[in-house]
Protein backbone atom coordinates (compact mmCIF):
# COMPACT_ATOMS: atom_id res chain seq x y z
CA UNK A 1 0.00 0.00 0.00
CA UNK A 2 1.44 3.30 -0.90
CA UNK A 3 1.58 5.54 1.98
CA UNK A 4 -0.19 8.72 1.92
CA UNK A 5 1.94 12.21 2.87
CA UNK A 6 -0.34 13.00 5.41
CA UNK A 7 -1.91 10.84 8.42
CA UNK A 8 -4.03 13.24 9.35
CA UNK A 9 -5.60 16.46 7.93
CA UNK A 10 -7.68 18.34 10.17
CA UNK A 11 -10.07 20.79 8.85
CA UNK A 12 -11.82 24.24 10.30
CA UNK A 13 -11.46 22.35 13.35
CA UNK A 14 -12.74 23.72 16.36
CA UNK A 15 -13.37 22.26 20.09
CA UNK A 16 -15.97 24.10 22.82
CA UNK A 17 -16.37 23.52 26.45
CA UNK A 18 -19.82 24.70 27.27
CA UNK A 19 -18.88 28.78 26.29
CA UNK A 20 -15.42 28.18 25.81
CA UNK A 21 -13.70 27.86 22.41
CA UNK A 22 -10.36 25.86 23.01
CA UNK A 23 -9.01 25.57 19.76
CA UNK A 24 -10.42 28.05 17.10
CA UNK A 25 -10.57 26.90 13.49
CA UNK A 26 -7.56 25.48 12.99
CA UNK A 27 -6.18 23.55 9.41
CA UNK A 28 -3.38 21.57 10.41
CA UNK A 29 -1.96 18.41 8.25
CA UNK A 30 0.35 15.72 10.10
CA UNK A 31 2.92 14.18 7.78
CA UNK A 32 2.93 10.33 8.08
CA UNK A 33 6.01 9.10 9.66
CA UNK A 34 7.03 12.48 10.90
CA UNK A 35 7.29 13.98 14.37
CA UNK A 36 5.15 17.37 14.62
CA UNK A 37 5.68 19.60 17.85
CA UNK A 38 2.94 21.42 19.61
CA UNK A 39 4.23 24.39 21.14
CA UNK A 40 2.35 27.40 22.87
CA UNK A 41 1.75 28.91 26.28
CA UNK A 42 -0.53 27.40 28.82
CA UNK A 43 -4.21 27.08 27.90
CA UNK A 44 -3.16 28.06 23.95
CA UNK A 45 -5.41 24.43 23.31
CA UNK A 46 -2.58 22.67 22.37
CA UNK A 47 -3.37 19.77 24.58
CA UNK A 48 -7.03 19.96 23.85
CA UNK A 49 -6.00 19.47 19.87
CA UNK A 50 -4.33 16.16 20.34
CA UNK A 51 -6.35 14.66 22.68
CA UNK A 52 -9.53 15.57 19.73
CA UNK A 53 -7.09 13.64 17.37
CA UNK A 54 -7.85 10.17 19.14
CA UNK A 55 -11.28 11.66 20.66
CA UNK A 56 -9.95 11.63 24.17
CA UNK A 57 -11.68 14.58 24.95
CA UNK A 58 -15.07 12.42 24.22
CA UNK A 59 -14.63 11.80 27.93
CA UNK A 60 -15.26 15.10 28.96
CA UNK A 61 -19.38 15.79 28.77
CA UNK A 62 -19.32 19.26 28.05
CA UNK A 63 -16.86 18.99 25.22
CA UNK A 64 -17.92 19.47 22.09
CA UNK A 65 -16.80 19.86 18.05
CA UNK A 66 -17.10 21.20 14.91
CA UNK A 67 -15.13 20.54 11.58
CA UNK A 68 -13.27 17.41 10.48
CA UNK A 69 -10.46 15.47 11.68
CA UNK A 70 -9.77 13.45 9.27
CA UNK A 71 -7.63 9.94 10.05
CA UNK A 72 -6.30 8.37 6.86
CA UNK A 73 -8.80 10.06 4.84
CA UNK A 74 -11.73 9.22 7.29
CA UNK A 75 -13.54 11.50 9.71
CA UNK A 76 -12.72 10.31 12.74
CA UNK A 77 -15.98 11.76 14.53
CA UNK A 78 -18.32 10.38 12.11
CA UNK A 79 -21.03 8.70 13.96
CA UNK A 80 -19.97 4.94 12.90
CA UNK A 81 -15.97 6.05 13.96
CA UNK A 82 -14.92 2.63 16.36
CA UNK A 83 -13.66 4.65 19.21
CA UNK A 84 -11.76 1.83 20.37
CA UNK A 85 -10.81 0.76 17.56
CA UNK A 86 -9.27 4.75 16.93
CA UNK A 87 -7.67 4.78 19.89
CA UNK A 88 -5.47 1.33 19.15
CA UNK A 89 -4.95 2.84 15.98
CA UNK A 90 -3.80 6.59 17.47
CA UNK A 91 -2.52 5.60 21.04
CA UNK A 92 -1.29 8.26 23.46
CA UNK A 93 1.68 8.80 26.44
CA UNK A 94 0.91 11.32 29.15
CA UNK A 95 2.88 13.69 30.49
CA UNK A 96 3.03 11.53 33.97
CA UNK A 97 4.22 8.08 33.40
CA UNK A 98 1.25 5.86 34.30
CA UNK A 99 1.26 1.67 34.30
CA UNK A 100 -0.86 -0.06 35.56
CA UNK A 101 -0.87 -1.57 39.03
CA UNK A 102 0.12 -4.95 37.88
CA UNK A 103 3.11 -6.71 36.71
CA UNK A 104 5.58 -5.24 33.84
CA UNK A 105 4.61 -7.99 31.42
CA UNK A 106 0.78 -7.64 32.39
CA UNK A 107 1.27 -3.99 31.27
CA UNK A 108 2.61 -5.04 27.83
CA UNK A 109 -0.06 -7.74 27.60
CA UNK A 110 -2.81 -6.24 28.94
CA UNK A 111 -4.10 -4.48 25.26
CA UNK A 112 -3.07 -7.73 23.31
CA UNK A 113 -5.47 -9.55 25.86
CA UNK A 114 -8.30 -7.28 25.80
CA UNK A 115 -8.44 -7.87 21.27
CA UNK A 116 -8.53 -11.07 22.20
CA UNK A 117 -4.72 -13.01 21.84
CA UNK A 118 -4.51 -15.64 24.31
CA UNK A 119 -2.03 -17.81 23.30
CA UNK A 120 0.92 -17.35 25.85
CA UNK A 121 3.41 -18.02 23.25
CA UNK A 122 1.94 -15.27 21.22
CA UNK A 123 1.38 -12.81 24.20
CA UNK A 124 5.16 -13.45 25.23
CA UNK A 125 6.76 -12.58 21.61
CA UNK A 126 4.32 -8.93 21.76
CA UNK A 127 5.60 -8.29 25.14
CA UNK A 128 9.17 -8.96 23.94
CA UNK A 129 8.98 -6.76 20.91
CA UNK A 130 7.46 -4.52 22.33
CA UNK A 131 9.53 -3.84 25.21
CA UNK A 132 12.88 -4.01 22.70
CA UNK A 133 11.46 -1.14 20.62
CA UNK A 134 10.75 1.18 23.72
CA UNK A 135 14.63 0.19 24.62
CA UNK A 136 13.34 -1.13 27.82
CA UNK A 137 13.81 -4.78 26.95
CA UNK A 138 17.32 -5.16 28.50
CA UNK A 139 16.72 -3.12 31.72
CA UNK A 140 13.00 -5.78 32.84
CA UNK A 141 13.71 -8.98 30.96
CA UNK A 142 14.72 -10.53 34.58
CA UNK A 143 11.97 -8.69 36.47
CA UNK A 144 8.95 -9.18 34.05
CA UNK A 145 6.54 -10.50 37.00
CA UNK A 146 7.38 -7.34 39.17
CA UNK A 147 5.20 -4.37 39.42
CA UNK A 148 5.25 -2.09 36.40
CA UNK A 149 4.93 0.81 39.54
CA UNK A 150 8.39 -0.62 40.92
CA UNK A 151 10.44 1.26 37.88
CA UNK A 152 12.20 4.09 37.50
CA UNK A 153 10.26 7.41 36.49
CA UNK A 154 12.21 6.89 33.25
CA UNK A 155 11.62 3.48 32.61
CA UNK A 156 8.07 3.62 33.66
CA UNK A 157 7.37 6.05 30.73
CA UNK A 158 9.21 3.77 28.25
CA UNK A 159 6.68 0.82 30.10
CA UNK A 160 3.52 2.99 28.93
CA UNK A 161 5.10 3.52 25.37
CA UNK A 162 5.98 -0.56 25.13
CA UNK A 163 2.44 -0.93 26.09
CA UNK A 164 1.24 1.69 23.41
CA UNK A 165 3.07 -0.35 21.05
CA UNK A 166 2.10 -3.63 21.81
CA UNK A 167 -1.19 -2.59 20.24
CA UNK A 168 0.69 -1.85 16.97
CA UNK A 169 -0.68 1.68 16.75
CA UNK A 170 -0.07 3.79 13.07
CA UNK A 171 0.41 6.89 15.37
CA UNK A 172 1.56 8.24 19.30
CA UNK A 173 0.55 11.14 20.63
CA UNK A 174 2.49 12.44 23.48
CA UNK A 175 1.44 14.86 26.07
CA UNK A 176 4.94 16.43 27.64
CA UNK A 177 6.09 12.76 28.11
CA UNK A 178 9.75 14.24 29.76
CA UNK A 179 8.48 16.80 31.72
CA UNK A 180 8.95 14.73 35.01
CA UNK A 181 11.73 12.97 33.59
CA UNK A 182 15.72 13.82 34.72
CA UNK A 183 17.75 14.47 31.52
CA UNK A 184 19.48 11.75 31.06
CA UNK A 185 15.63 9.76 30.99
CA UNK A 186 14.63 12.54 28.79
CA UNK A 187 17.31 11.80 26.24
CA UNK A 188 16.59 8.16 26.23
CA UNK A 189 12.95 8.87 25.10
CA UNK A 190 14.08 11.23 22.80
CA UNK A 191 15.96 9.02 21.07
CA UNK A 192 13.36 6.64 20.97
CA UNK A 193 10.77 9.29 19.37
CA UNK A 194 13.35 8.95 16.96
CA UNK A 195 13.65 5.53 16.17
CA UNK A 196 10.26 5.29 16.07
CA UNK A 197 9.46 7.76 13.58
CA UNK A 198 10.57 5.48 11.27
CA UNK A 199 7.41 3.42 11.36
CA UNK A 200 4.84 5.35 12.85
CA UNK A 201 3.66 9.04 13.21
CA UNK A 202 3.96 10.89 16.23
CA UNK A 203 2.58 14.29 17.88
CA UNK A 204 4.36 15.83 20.70
CA UNK A 205 3.17 18.70 22.79
CA UNK A 206 5.94 19.96 24.85
CA UNK A 207 6.88 22.65 26.97
CA UNK A 208 10.21 22.48 26.26
CA UNK A 209 11.02 24.16 22.86
CA UNK A 210 14.66 22.69 22.94
CA UNK A 211 13.05 19.45 22.73
CA UNK A 212 11.08 20.35 19.94
CA UNK A 213 14.08 21.96 18.02
CA UNK A 214 15.84 18.70 18.95
CA UNK A 215 13.55 15.97 17.80
CA UNK A 216 10.72 17.08 15.42
CA UNK A 217 10.27 17.74 11.70
CA UNK A 218 7.70 20.01 12.10
CA UNK A 219 6.70 22.28 14.58
CA UNK A 220 2.81 24.57 15.26
CA UNK A 221 2.51 27.06 17.41
CA UNK A 222 -0.59 27.77 18.91
CA UNK A 223 -2.08 30.90 20.74
CA UNK A 224 -5.31 31.42 22.86
CA UNK A 225 -7.09 28.41 20.92
CA UNK A 226 -5.61 29.56 17.44
CA UNK A 227 -2.62 27.68 15.00
CA UNK A 228 -0.49 30.71 14.79
CA UNK A 229 2.77 29.30 12.64
CA UNK A 230 3.39 26.27 11.26
CA UNK A 231 6.22 24.70 9.31
CA UNK A 232 9.55 23.27 8.78
CA UNK A 233 10.95 23.29 12.90
CA UNK A 234 14.29 24.73 11.10
CA UNK A 235 12.24 27.41 9.84
CA UNK A 236 10.46 27.79 12.93
CA UNK A 237 13.52 28.14 15.44
CA UNK A 238 15.36 30.33 13.10
CA UNK A 239 13.58 32.55 11.23
CA UNK A 240 9.80 32.33 12.08
CA UNK A 241 7.71 34.76 9.98
CA UNK A 242 4.93 35.13 12.48
CA UNK A 243 5.82 38.26 15.64
CA UNK A 244 3.64 36.11 17.88
CA UNK A 245 5.81 33.02 17.70
CA UNK A 246 8.99 34.93 17.31
CA UNK A 247 8.31 36.59 20.51
CA UNK A 248 7.06 33.67 21.95
CA UNK A 249 10.50 31.60 21.28
CA UNK A 250 12.67 34.58 23.03
CA UNK A 251 10.48 34.76 25.89
CA UNK A 252 9.42 38.33 25.00
CA UNK A 253 5.72 37.59 25.07
CA UNK A 254 2.89 40.09 26.36
CA UNK B 1 15.58 35.94 31.92
CA UNK B 2 14.32 37.84 29.66
CA UNK B 3 15.50 41.41 30.93
CA UNK B 4 19.04 39.77 31.71
CA UNK B 5 19.08 38.71 28.40
CA UNK B 6 18.50 42.03 26.47
CA UNK B 7 20.99 43.43 29.08
CA UNK B 8 23.45 41.18 27.86
CA UNK B 9 22.39 41.23 23.69
CA UNK B 10 22.93 45.21 24.05
CA UNK B 11 26.25 45.07 25.91
CA UNK B 12 27.34 42.54 23.03
CA UNK B 13 25.81 45.16 20.57
CA UNK B 14 27.99 47.84 21.88
CA UNK B 15 31.19 45.66 22.58
CA UNK B 16 30.82 45.39 18.33
CA UNK B 17 30.04 48.99 17.95
CA UNK B 18 33.23 49.62 20.09
CA UNK B 19 35.41 47.18 17.96
CA UNK B 20 33.71 48.90 14.56
CA UNK B 21 35.33 52.50 16.04
CA UNK B 22 38.78 50.90 16.69
CA UNK B 23 39.04 49.33 13.57
CA UNK B 24 37.73 52.74 11.45
CA UNK B 25 40.14 54.73 13.29
CA UNK B 26 42.81 52.25 12.40
CA UNK B 27 41.65 52.35 8.87
CA UNK B 28 41.48 56.08 8.53
CA UNK B 29 45.06 56.93 10.73
CA UNK B 30 47.06 54.44 8.29
CA UNK B 31 45.66 56.27 5.34
CA UNK B 32 46.40 59.75 6.97
CA UNK B 33 49.86 58.27 8.14
CA UNK B 34 50.43 57.08 3.96
CA UNK B 35 48.85 60.45 2.61
CA UNK B 36 50.87 62.84 4.86
CA UNK B 37 54.16 60.50 4.98
CA UNK B 38 53.78 60.17 9.18
CA UNK B 39 55.57 57.13 9.94
CA UNK B 40 54.89 57.73 13.83
CA UNK B 41 51.40 57.72 13.11
CA UNK B 42 51.75 54.04 11.35
CA UNK B 43 53.95 52.90 14.21
CA UNK B 44 50.37 53.98 16.55
CA UNK B 45 48.29 51.77 14.47
CA UNK B 46 50.49 48.92 14.52
CA UNK B 47 50.92 49.32 18.28
CA UNK B 48 47.26 49.43 18.86
CA UNK B 49 45.83 46.43 16.70
CA UNK B 50 46.51 43.82 19.79
CA UNK B 51 43.67 45.63 21.48
CA UNK B 52 41.20 45.03 18.29
CA UNK B 53 42.00 41.03 18.31
CA UNK B 54 41.53 41.10 22.49
CA UNK B 55 38.20 42.91 21.87
CA UNK B 56 36.93 40.31 18.67
CA UNK B 57 38.34 37.03 21.33
CA UNK B 58 36.25 39.16 24.14
CA UNK B 59 32.99 39.21 21.67
CA UNK B 60 33.40 35.60 20.13
CA UNK B 61 33.93 34.14 23.95
CA UNK B 62 30.78 35.77 25.09
CA UNK B 63 28.57 35.34 21.63
CA UNK B 64 29.70 31.49 22.74
CA UNK B 65 28.81 31.75 26.46
CA UNK B 66 25.14 33.53 25.26
CA UNK B 67 24.20 30.46 22.88
CA UNK B 68 25.35 28.33 25.96
CA UNK B 69 23.47 30.19 28.85
CA UNK B 70 20.73 31.67 26.89
CA UNK B 71 19.69 28.92 24.41
CA UNK B 72 19.05 31.38 21.95
CA UNK B 73 16.47 31.69 19.23
CA UNK B 74 14.40 33.27 16.08
CA UNK B 75 15.97 36.48 15.68
CA UNK B 76 18.02 36.41 19.04
CA UNK B 77 19.89 33.40 17.56
CA UNK B 78 20.08 35.54 14.54
CA UNK B 79 21.73 38.52 16.33
CA UNK B 80 24.18 36.47 18.03
CA UNK B 81 25.44 34.25 14.69
CA UNK B 82 25.66 37.73 12.80
CA UNK B 83 27.63 39.39 15.77
CA UNK B 84 29.96 36.16 15.92
CA UNK B 85 30.78 36.63 11.57
CA UNK B 86 31.09 40.53 12.16
CA UNK B 87 33.91 40.71 14.65
CA UNK B 88 35.95 38.33 12.48
CA UNK B 89 35.13 40.91 9.17
CA UNK B 90 36.30 43.97 11.82
CA UNK B 91 39.17 42.07 13.27
CA UNK B 92 40.73 40.94 9.66
CA UNK B 93 40.16 44.71 8.67
CA UNK B 94 42.24 45.93 11.39
CA UNK B 95 44.89 43.50 10.45
CA UNK B 96 44.90 45.24 6.68
CA UNK B 97 45.06 48.69 8.03
CA UNK B 98 48.27 47.58 9.80
CA UNK B 99 49.02 46.15 6.07
CA UNK B 100 48.89 49.70 5.18
CA UNK B 101 50.63 51.51 7.83
CA UNK B 102 54.03 48.61 7.20
CA UNK B 103 53.64 50.00 3.57
CA UNK B 104 53.50 53.22 4.83
CA UNK B 105 56.44 53.32 7.17
CA UNK B 106 58.87 50.98 3.78
CA UNK B 107 57.15 54.33 1.13
CA UNK B 108 57.74 56.79 3.41
CA UNK B 109 61.51 55.83 3.26
CA UNK B 110 61.29 56.30 -0.41
CA UNK B 111 60.58 59.85 -2.38
CA UNK B 112 57.30 60.37 -3.27
CA UNK B 113 56.25 58.26 -6.27
CA UNK B 114 53.54 60.81 -6.75
CA UNK B 115 50.54 62.36 -4.86
CA UNK B 116 47.97 59.38 -3.55
CA UNK B 117 44.42 60.38 -5.83
CA UNK B 118 43.02 56.93 -5.99
CA UNK B 119 43.85 55.31 -2.32
CA UNK B 120 42.89 58.38 -0.43
CA UNK B 121 39.18 57.87 -2.52
CA UNK B 122 38.93 54.39 -1.99
CA UNK B 123 40.06 54.71 1.56
CA UNK B 124 36.85 57.30 1.74
CA UNK B 125 34.38 54.63 0.24
CA UNK B 126 35.74 51.60 2.40
CA UNK B 127 35.69 53.94 5.62
CA UNK B 128 31.72 54.57 4.65
CA UNK B 129 30.96 51.68 3.66
CA UNK B 130 32.23 49.74 7.15
CA UNK B 131 30.40 52.66 8.81
CA UNK B 132 26.96 52.39 7.07
CA UNK B 133 27.29 48.44 7.81
CA UNK B 134 27.80 48.89 11.02
CA UNK B 135 25.39 51.67 11.60
CA UNK B 136 22.51 49.32 9.81
CA UNK B 137 23.73 45.86 12.57
CA UNK B 138 22.56 48.92 14.95
CA UNK B 139 19.62 50.62 13.84
CA UNK B 140 17.47 47.43 12.24
CA UNK B 141 16.57 46.77 8.88
CA UNK B 142 16.45 49.13 6.12
CA UNK B 143 17.96 50.06 2.63
CA UNK B 144 21.59 51.00 4.24
CA UNK B 145 22.73 47.46 3.78
CA UNK B 146 21.88 47.41 0.22
CA UNK B 147 23.26 50.14 -0.38
CA UNK B 148 27.11 49.19 0.92
CA UNK B 149 26.87 46.41 -1.20
CA UNK B 150 26.52 48.72 -4.48
CA UNK B 151 29.61 50.68 -2.93
CA UNK B 152 31.70 47.90 -3.31
CA UNK B 153 31.62 47.83 -7.00
CA UNK B 154 33.13 51.23 -6.92
CA UNK B 155 36.33 50.18 -4.87
CA UNK B 156 36.53 47.33 -7.28
CA UNK B 157 36.25 49.93 -10.01
CA UNK B 158 39.20 51.98 -8.78
CA UNK B 159 41.41 49.38 -7.60
CA UNK B 160 41.66 48.11 -11.49
CA UNK B 161 41.67 51.65 -12.23
CA UNK B 162 44.93 52.70 -9.45
CA UNK B 163 46.68 49.21 -10.52
CA UNK B 164 46.37 50.33 -14.61
CA UNK B 165 48.06 53.73 -13.33
CA UNK B 166 50.80 52.25 -11.67
CA UNK B 167 51.10 50.13 -14.53
CA UNK B 168 51.99 52.72 -16.97
CA UNK B 169 54.20 54.25 -14.67
CA UNK B 170 56.20 50.91 -14.16
CA UNK B 171 56.45 50.85 -18.58
CA UNK B 172 58.15 54.36 -18.74
CA UNK B 173 60.50 53.72 -15.62
CA UNK B 174 60.84 50.03 -13.96
CA UNK B 175 63.18 52.02 -11.75
CA UNK B 176 60.32 52.72 -9.81
CA UNK B 177 58.47 48.81 -9.54
CA UNK B 178 59.26 48.53 -6.12
CA UNK B 179 57.28 51.05 -4.70
CA UNK B 180 54.59 51.00 -7.33
CA UNK B 181 54.12 47.17 -6.28
CA UNK B 182 53.28 48.59 -2.51
CA UNK B 183 50.88 50.75 -3.92
CA UNK B 184 49.56 48.19 -5.61
CA UNK B 185 49.21 46.14 -2.53
CA UNK B 186 47.56 49.21 -0.24
CA UNK B 187 45.35 49.16 -2.74
CA UNK B 188 44.41 45.87 -2.44
CA UNK B 189 44.05 45.99 1.31
CA UNK B 190 41.53 48.64 0.93
CA UNK B 191 39.55 46.51 -1.68
CA UNK B 192 39.34 43.68 0.85
CA UNK B 193 38.48 46.13 3.75
CA UNK B 194 35.29 46.85 1.34
CA UNK B 195 34.92 43.24 1.05
CA UNK B 196 34.63 42.82 4.54
CA UNK B 197 32.64 45.61 5.02
CA UNK B 198 30.30 44.23 2.13
CA UNK B 199 30.43 40.62 4.43
CA UNK B 200 28.65 42.52 7.36
CA UNK B 201 26.01 44.28 5.56
CA UNK B 202 24.85 40.88 3.88
CA UNK B 203 25.16 39.46 7.66
CA UNK B 204 22.92 42.40 8.84
CA UNK B 205 20.62 41.55 6.25
CA UNK B 206 20.44 37.85 7.36
CA UNK B 207 19.73 39.05 10.82
CA UNK B 208 16.86 41.33 9.33
CA UNK B 209 15.63 38.63 7.09
CA UNK B 210 16.53 35.28 7.40
CA UNK B 211 18.02 34.56 3.85
CA UNK B 212 21.57 34.18 3.38
CA UNK B 213 22.55 36.16 0.14
CA UNK B 214 25.99 35.77 0.48
CA UNK B 215 27.24 34.64 -3.23
CA UNK B 216 24.21 35.34 -5.24
CA UNK B 217 22.92 38.49 -7.53
CA UNK B 218 21.85 40.94 -5.04
CA UNK B 219 17.85 41.19 -4.35
CA UNK B 220 16.71 44.28 -4.82
CA UNK B 221 15.52 45.31 -1.17
CA UNK B 222 12.57 46.32 -0.40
Amino acid sequence: MVEEKNIFGIREFSIYYVDFTAVKNVNLDIETNKITAIIGPSGCGKTTLLRSLNRMNDLIITCRVTGQVLFRGVDIYHRDTDVIELRRRVGMVFQKPNPFPSSVYENVAYGPKIRGIKKKSELDEIVEKALIRAGLWKEVKDKLNESGLSLSGGQMQRLCIARSLAQQPEVLLFDEPTSALDPISTANIENLLQELQKTITIVIVTHNMQQAARISNYTAFMYLGELIEFGDTDTIFVNPQNKLTEEYLTGRFG
Amino acid sequence: MTAIFDEELNALKEKILKLGCMVENAIRDSVKALVERDSELSKEVIKKDHLINALDVGIDEECVRLIALRQPMARDLRFITTAMKITTDLERMGDFAVNIAERAIELNEEPQLKSFVNIPKMAEIAQSMVRDALDSFVTGCSRLPYEVIKRDDEVDDLTVRNFEELLGLMIQDPKIIPLAVKRTYIAKYLERIADHATNIAEMVIYLCKGKMIRHMELPESE
